[in-house]
């Protein structure tokens, strides 16, 4: 596609006269059709049966090369230009036009489909007062609906009454916003009096006035007015098209916005049409190539006129011109576009097609892989773009979110601090006692415990069952401090609907700890305290918000006291606190201190008790509060501000944030690939540090870390100066040192390794620091001082923060960039990158559909780039080389006869060779190579990270690479002409008639050419699959099949004017001097190639080159590698080992070594042995296998990770 | 497309599983065939030195002796050409070649003189050769219509138009176009002088010099093999240039109309604007005598076709042929040079990678 199609077709697009407020009355379809709102159906497909003719081909012709290829054909009708037959541009530009027709087709069937599927879902309206069942697509706005449990909801939906008490119904907004927890909405308490009553719910006639239609998914205002009563209407009385209700039996809505004007539809914009570098290079180059036709053009036009007034004039006693035409400049003219006809493939016409026939395949083969399919969540990846694969194979930038992409989302109550004591045990032996079996805490006594809790600190539970107050107070709060929606299918077996895996988590904890959170009602929660059942009335709940960072409850306790309970984050709480609780404060937030230092996440707990007179008069202004208009929100904060004040600190919680399985290695190896990897996350500074140490990201050997979180402009600036000093005055030393030991101390591994683990920073900004950072003034510098550093962590960022972080890196570093994350927050900056990766986790589904690739797990992203991107790019590139290079040495031969024909625009070959050259004879062989090519295999690719850099500089193909293989193109195509040319000069036959004439120089070149192209792919295919054995034999054995049938009597007979050739492919080739001539222009094509790609590889070979030799010898020698296996494996691993032990750096190290997974690893020496051992085991494998291999260790070693000796050998 | 929404993401069921039912029972998880997981079983080639030397040195090796081969068989052959173009007034055609145009009536003859210092032998092919002559041009290549050559009545009739300007003369021109009206028309005729200055006519062969598919397949009479030509062509004329019209091109019904072999060897046009077309044949006598002996010969021009107005030349050529046709040292010499060029260079090569190349083949990839 060379101009993305951006039509005028939008689901968005409204009529001029926009629509300033909604009335809408219920039951009355009479009144509501006054306002010509939307309907429930939905169209999301371009065209219909009929309309699918005009309009598709009139988007087609909007591309560029198509309406070119029109042009074309136009030009080839007038018959002074036309120097080619209408059907060799019409043959192929048909292909191409029904390719692409056929495939837009399918996905506008599908979206039928879908359309259907969705307009014809079944739903309850009630009409004439009967509940009547009713297509989705036939309700209207004003209706009333019934919805039952675990149906979606047809629109956006007023509710009104559900089967719970108080009007509350639950719903699951995963399609909204992704998340897939619970949410409650509660009618109003007039309409939910309505009930189920058919009859009352008929005679319901009140009207809601409110906002236009919009996309904003968490906001409502609006007002119903029924009885001469007004009521304000909120968000949390919308049931929203997409949600799905839950845990309730049926509710009743009234249909406010429908089909289009749903707030769902409002958000699904148009995908944003992402283009590959490749992409952009090609059509670079088309255009170059395009001038160069026309260059071609002017020359032969020239030499037309030239020759005209020198030699055609004498020569019109055969030649008879018009009068009109005989001036020699007009016939240059014609020449000219004679000329741009026949030079037209130049241009390649199926080049569009057959890179995006590549691309499905690639995408293909992406959805296949078994090795990225996560089993536990029953989830391949998935390739949702199919148009960026190969970018996929030079990225240098990967932003990653940090919770669910890095990390699991699974929450677990790690430790916690009451009243100044410390439960839990010390983080490094847990591992162990994880690994060793020991048993955990016993909750036995606990009847209503979740099995798969796990605690490992037995005092805890004691000091419970010495009902502690405090501790009791402690689990009180967190059994009822929550917003978690119960669910208890059988007795006893509980299942609780958690907004945020870390509330599931504390909950849980209570729950086990024997404080069970059983049930709740809009006003009550009914806990089991230690096996008895308490009821608390619940009085209000003060939400979260990012700002608040808290949240509260206030409850009556059975004994009536009033109590406020408060968890939220520690800064918040701690300014919140009684002056009393300091001495407490202090040691909890070295508590506090200590759990975020291991990466643990938390949250301090707080109580207070309530004053009956105050709290009245409070629960007063906050009645008035809701009930308002205007404002509300800031209301209503104040009034949660003014209460939650003065509080007695209880403890603190932490949770542990598992890591993925394989993130460090992955890790690692990506970074061995030379990618940089950002976080880029939410959390604090201290929990995002954790992560990066336990992912390796950070590593105590690192020479600095620089923490940036000032507050203002000036501050931040001066802080990104000074570390860019800092890191660029030692760096320079190190480099030169660096050499040093790389030329002198080629044995010395170790000390080699050590020096690039040295040679590190970090950078970590914090959000604030961050807005200041990416205005315009230091964008610059935190660029600079970002990339100098090996791992840069951004915390406590917005979403939009996020964007346009790598918003700048794209900007200004003209490198490609991948976006991987899991949540609806990392959509911008998903949307935003070259590449954006949905890890199809937990969070739901809007990041994967932003994305352009899914995957459930963070390590599937080393294959998808060492692996599938490294194979994409390499494909395209060797594609796009041979193509370019096939339709030079194709055309050429005409621009070279043009010299001899009187710069006539005669073609060379048959007409038909023309129109199935590119389409028949080479398409296949260029498609089976461009889809099944590996030049490494899979295991080399992941191993060998390093062969992932060709990618990253742009080495396979770029506008040098264009020039080589074209100039290939214009050599083989002299070749082509002059060696025939030289041989047909006075050449006959062997029974002495002539074989010089027009149409056996045409067939012994076509022949000629279709032969060294065939060679030529032959030499650019690296993996020879039976498919390219069958397309490539296939190709020339279908050539000279049609060559024969052309050729033939029989053919002639029907059509005598279409197939002039008869008989010449029999007179022709079965002369032996002919196929001399043939022979002979292949090697002289092939064989300097061939010289070249020799010298090349032998003296200065790529990684590639090297890994495919390697491959081979292995290959060779497999048999001797398997019985000498275990002696080398065994050396490998001494001397990795014994190094490392008599330095005695590991000695720390050495114990926690055999914990596989370092997450929770709570000191930085731990983290970073672990990487070291990693790297180890990893070096020792491919060592174990160069000494079987080649014997030479030592040789490796010295190029091992010196990265200028790398920079040489892509260089050259 | 068109819009990010889709029904089956707004059902919540990620796309690609089907239904409810079924997403539950049937996995996900992709196939293990090794198309799938691009492990087809697949020969990998790589240019290494083992491979590629041996090539240089096989090619070098059979290049050589072809060349060679070539070379000679080509030197072998008999050749004789002489240029009876007449530009030089010495020459004994001068005096034609000036007057002469396509109009005039009278025929004007020049005798040319010639010895062959070797006897030729076997059949000897007697070709007229033409340069200059832009039989590749684009206008002229184009402008024929073979479906009235192959006998096509209504063709005959009413012409293609891309025969214009050659389409019709009053009555539709046969055989139309600017390269039958264009064909070459002298007449040839060889002569022995004895050494008793007797000349002996040369017996010359008409038919056998055109491809056996165009004499008969795609050049065919109207009207069938044994029509009356005459009758046929009644209500066409015959090309402008043309002194006799088509069907009396030739005595012999089997080389008459368009199947007269002339006009088809006319008809294939040549590649390049220097040709050599095959004119006559003189086959061999017997085995004893060779066909043409040493001696002189005369060659007399019935000289009708002009090509001084566009500095053409018109060459007479005797040949012999061998088994790859008849003499062209290029091939031999291309041969012999590509071989040699091999050749040093799979030298050169095993020098390079002896001294140069290996070193870093020790596949030092750093991990």
């Amino acid at each position: 596609m060379l101009v993305p199609w951006r039509g005028f077709w939008n689901p968005r697009s409204k009529a001029p006269g926009q629509e300033e407020e909604r009335h809408v009355k219920a039951n009355d379809r009479d009144y509501n059709e006054r306002f010509t709102y939307a309907d429930n159906h939905i169209k999301t497909a371009k065209y219909t049966f009929y309309t699918f003719l005009p309009i598709n081909l009139f988007e087609q012709f909007q591309r560029f090369a198509n309406a070119y290829f029109l042009v074309l054909l136009i030009l080839q009708l007038i018959p002074e230009i036309s120097s080619l037959s209408w059907f060799t541009t019409i043959v192929p530009l048909v292909l191409v036009l029904t390719i692409t027709a056929v495939k837009d087709a399918t996905d506008d069937y599908f979206r039928h489909k879908s359309d259907q599927q969705v307009n014809t879902r079944q739903s309850q309206v009630l009409i004439k007062g009967k509940i009547q069942k009713e297509k989705w697509m036939n309700v209207r706005v004003g209706d009333i609906i019934k919805l039952e449990n675990n149906q979606f909801v047809a629109a956006d939906v007023l509710l009104l009454s559900s089967s719970e008490p108080y009007g509350l119904c639950y719903i699951e907004t995963a399609e909204l916003d992704g998340e897939t927890n619970l949410k409650v909405r509660q009618a109003l308490t007039v309409t939910s009096d309505l009930g189920a009553d058919v009859a009352k719910l008929a005679d319901f006639n009140g009207e809601v006035v409110c906002e236009p239609p919009n996309n904003k998914l968490d906001k409502f205002i609006g007002t119903l007015y029924w009885k001469d009563n007004k009521y304000s209407l909120d968000n949390e009385k919308m049931l929203l098209r997409g949600c799905m209700l839950r845990n309730t039996e049926w509710c009743f809505g009234m249909v406010i916005f429908a089909g289009l004007q749903t707030k769902l539809m409002q958000n699904c914009g148009r995908t944003k049409f992402k283009r590959t570098s490749i992409d952009r290079l090609m059509n670079t180059l088309v255009l170059w190539i395009f001038g160069f036709l026309i260059c071609m053009g002017i020359i032969l036009a020239i030499g037309n006129t030239i020759w005209e007034q020198r030699v055609g004039r004498n020569f019109w006693a055969y030649l008879l011109w018009d009068e009109l035409l005989s001036s020699a400049v007009f016939s240059g003219f014609l020449t000219f576009w004679s000329y741009i006809i026949i030079l037209n493939t130049v241009v390649p016409i199926s080049l569009y097609v057959s890179v995006e026939v590549l691309r499905l395949g690639h995408s293909y083969f992406i959805n296949w892989d078994r090795k990225m399919y996560y089993s536990r969540k029953d989830t391949p990846a998935e390739a949702r773009t199919t148009t960026l694969n190969e970018e996929l194979g030079q990225v240098e930038f990967i932003f990653s979110d940090k919770t669910g992409t890095l990390t699991q989302n699974i929450m677990v109550f790690s430790k916690c601090s009451i009243n100044g004591n410390t439960y839990g045990e010390n983080m490094l032996p847990i591992i162990f006692i994880d690994s060793q079996k020991t048993p955990c805490v016993d909750f036995s006594f606990n009847p209503l415990m979740d099995r798969k809790f796990r605690f490992h600190d037995s005092s805890l539970v004691e000091a419970i069952k010495l009902e502690e107050p405090l501790v009791q107070e402690f689990f009180r709060l967190l059994a009822l401090c929550h917003t978690v929606m119960p669910e208890e299918r059988s007795e006893g077996e509980l299942v609780y609907q958690a907004q945020s895996p870390d509330e599931g988590a504390l909950v849980t904890a209570a729950r086990n700890f024997g404080f069970v959170f059983r049930a709740r009602t809009p006003e009550t929660i009914t806990l089991y305290e230690m096996g008895q059942p308490v009821t608390y009335q619940l009085l209000a709940i003060l939400d979260f918000n990012n700002v608040r960072k808290r949240m509260s409850v206030i409850v009556r306790n059975p004994k009536g006291q009033l109590k406020l309970y408060s968890k939220g984050a520690d800064t918040i709480i701690f300014d919140r606190l009684e002056p009393a609780n300091e001495e407490l404060m202090y040691t909890t937030s070295e508590h506090l201190n200590e759990f975020a230092g291991e990466g643990l996440r938390t949250l301090a707990l707080a109580y207070k008790d309530l004053d009956e007179d105050m709290f009245d008069e409070w629960m007063k202004k906050l009645l008035f509060a809701s009930a308002a208009l205007e404002n509300r929100e800031e209301r209503l904060g104040a009034l949660y501000e003014e209460v939650e004040q003065g509080l007695m600190l209880l403890g603190a919680t932490a949770i542990e944030d598992k890591l993925q399985e394989g993130v460090p290695e992955t890790i690692s190896c990506l970074t061995l690939a030379n990618i940089k990897i950002w976080v880029l996350t939410g959390d604090k500074l201290e929990t995002a540090m954790n992560i990066g140490y336990s992912c390796n990201m950070l590593r105590d050997d690192m020479n600095e870390v620089f923490i940036i979180s000032s507050h203002t402009m000036l501050e931040v600036q001066q802080e990104l100066k000074n570390a860019k000093e800092r890191i660029m005055g030692p760096s320079r030393e190190r480099f030169s040192s660096s050499q040093d030991v790389g030329k002198t101390d080629m044995y010395a591994s170790d000390s080699v390794f050590e020096e690039t683990i040295i040679a590190e920073c970090a950078l970590i900004i914090n959000g604030h620091s961050l807005a200041h950072a990416l205005e315009a003034d230091l964008e610059q510098i935190l660029l600079d001082v970002a990339c100098l550093c090996k791992t840069v962590i951004c915390c406590r960022v917005t979403p939009l923060q996020k964007a346009q972080v790598v918003e700048l890196v794209k900007r200004h570093k003209r490198a490609v960039t991948l976006a991987i994350g899991d949540g609806a927050n990392d959509v911008s900056m998903i949307k935003t990158a070259h590449i954006g990766v949905g890890i199809s986790g937990q969070e739901g589904m809007q990041a994967v559909l932003a994305s352009d690739y899914s995957f459930a797990q963070f390590r599937y992203l080393q294959r998808l780039l060492l692996v599938h991107g490294r194979w994409s790019y390499h494909r395209m590139c060797n594609f796009l080389c041979y193509f370019f290079y096939k339709n030079f040495a194709f055309t050429l031969v005409h621009f070279w006869f043009g010299f001899l024909c009187g710069f006539s625009a005669q073609t060379v070959y048959d007409q038909w060779f023309i129109t199935l050259f590119n389409i028949v004879y080479t398409s296949l062989p260029v498609l089976a190579m461009g889809v099944f090519d590996q030049d490494v295999n899979e295991q080399y690719s992941l191993r060998y990270p390093n062969l992932y850099r060709p990618g990253q500089l742009n080495l396979l193909f770029n506008k040098r690479k264009f020039f080589t293989c074209t100039l290939q193109g214009v050599c083989t195509s002299f070749i082509l002409f002059f060696i025939p040319y030289g041989a047909f000069l006075c050449a006959v036959r062997d029974d002495g008639s002539h074989i010089s004439d027009q149409q056996s120089f045409a067939v012994t070149i076509a022949t000629s050419l279709v032969i060294v192209v065939s060679v030529q792919i032959g030499l650019d295919t690296n993996y020879w699959t039976a498919v390219n054995h069958f397309f490539i034999w296939g190709s020339l054995a279908v050539y000279f099949a049609i060559l024969f049938a052309m050729n033939s009597d029989g053919i002639f007979r029907i059509f005598p004017s279409q197939f002039p050739f008869v008989g010449t492919a029999r007179n022709a080739l079965n002369q032996k001097s002919v196929w001399l001539v043939i022979l002979l222009t292949t090697v002289v094509c092939i064989m300097p190639v061939v010289a070249m790609r020799f010298l090349k590889t032998d003296l200065h070979p790529t990684q590639t080159d090297k890994a495919s030799i390697r491959i081979k010898i292995t290959n060779l020698r497999r048999v001797r590698r398997t019985s000498s296996r275990r002696s080398a494996y065994a050396f490998a691993h001494q001397q990795g080992y014994g190094e490392l032990i008599t330095s005695g750096k590991n000695m720390k190290v050495h114990t926690s070594s055999t914990s596989a997974v370092p997450s929770s690893s709570p000191g930085r020496t731990h983290s970073s042995g672990n990487w070291i051992e990693n790297m180890l085991k990893k070096r020792g494998a491919v060592e174990a296998e160069e000494t079987m291999d080649s014997g030479v260790t030592e040789h490796i070693r010295a190029d091992e990770r010196s990265e200028d000796s790398l920079e040489t050998l892509y260089t050259h | 497309m068109a819009s990010g929404y889709n029904a089956k993401e707004e059902d919540g069921h990620r796309a690609g599983a089907a239904g409810p039912g079924e997403s539950a029972s049937r996995s996900r998880k992709p196939d293990n065939t090794a198309f799938k997981q691009q492990r087809l079983p697949a020969w990998q080639p790589i240019l290494t030195a083992g491979t590629v030397l041996p090539a240089f040195f096989i090619i070098g090796l059979i290049f050589i002796p072809i060349g060679i081969g070539l070379y000679v068989t080509s030197n072998n052959i008999r050749e004789f050409e002489i240029d009876y173009t007449g530009t030089d007034p010495s020459s004994p055609c001068y005096n034609c070649s000036q007057t002469y145009s396509w109009n005039s009536t009278t025929l004007c003859t020049c005798t040319l003189t010639f010895s062959l210092n070797q006897p030729f032998e076997g059949n000897v092919f007697m070709y007229y050769g033409l340069s200059n002559f832009y039989q590749n041009h684009r206008r002229y290549v184009k402008s024929r219509d073979d479906s009235q050559l192959n006998g096509d009545l209504s063709s005959l009739k009413s012409p293609s138009k891309e025969c214009e300007p050659y389409h019709t003369n009053e009555k539709p021109i046969a055989p139309c176009g600017a390269i039958a009206n264009s064909m070459f028309n002298d007449t040839l005729e060889l002569f022995y002088i004895d050494p008793n200055e007797t000349r002996t006519p040369i017996p010359l062969m008409k038919k056998g010099i055109a491809w056996w598919t165009d004499k008969h397949v795609k050049f065919r009479n109207p009207g069938g093999s044994n029509a009356n030509l005459t009758a046929v062509f009644q209500g066409t004329t015959k090309p402008v240039n043309w002194r006799k019209p088509v069907y009396e091109l030739d005595s012999d019904p089997e080389n008459n109309g368009f199947i007269n072999e002339d006009l088809i060897v006319w008809m294939r046009t040549a590649a390049l604007p220097t040709f050599r077309k095959l004119y006559r044949i003189i086959q061999k006598k017997n085995n004893m005598t060779p066909t043409l002996p040493r001696g002189n010969y005369t060659l007399e021009v019935t000289y009708n076709y002009p090509v001084h107005s566009f500095e053409g030349r018109k060459r007479m050529i005797l040949s012999t042929i061998s088994w790859m046709g008849g003499k062209n040292p290029f091939l031999g010499i291309a041969y012999m040079t590509v071989g040699s060029i091999c050749f040093v260079l799979g030298v050169v090569l095993l020098f390079i990678h002896h001294k140069y190349g290996n070193r870093n083949n020790s596949s030092d990839i750093p991990s």
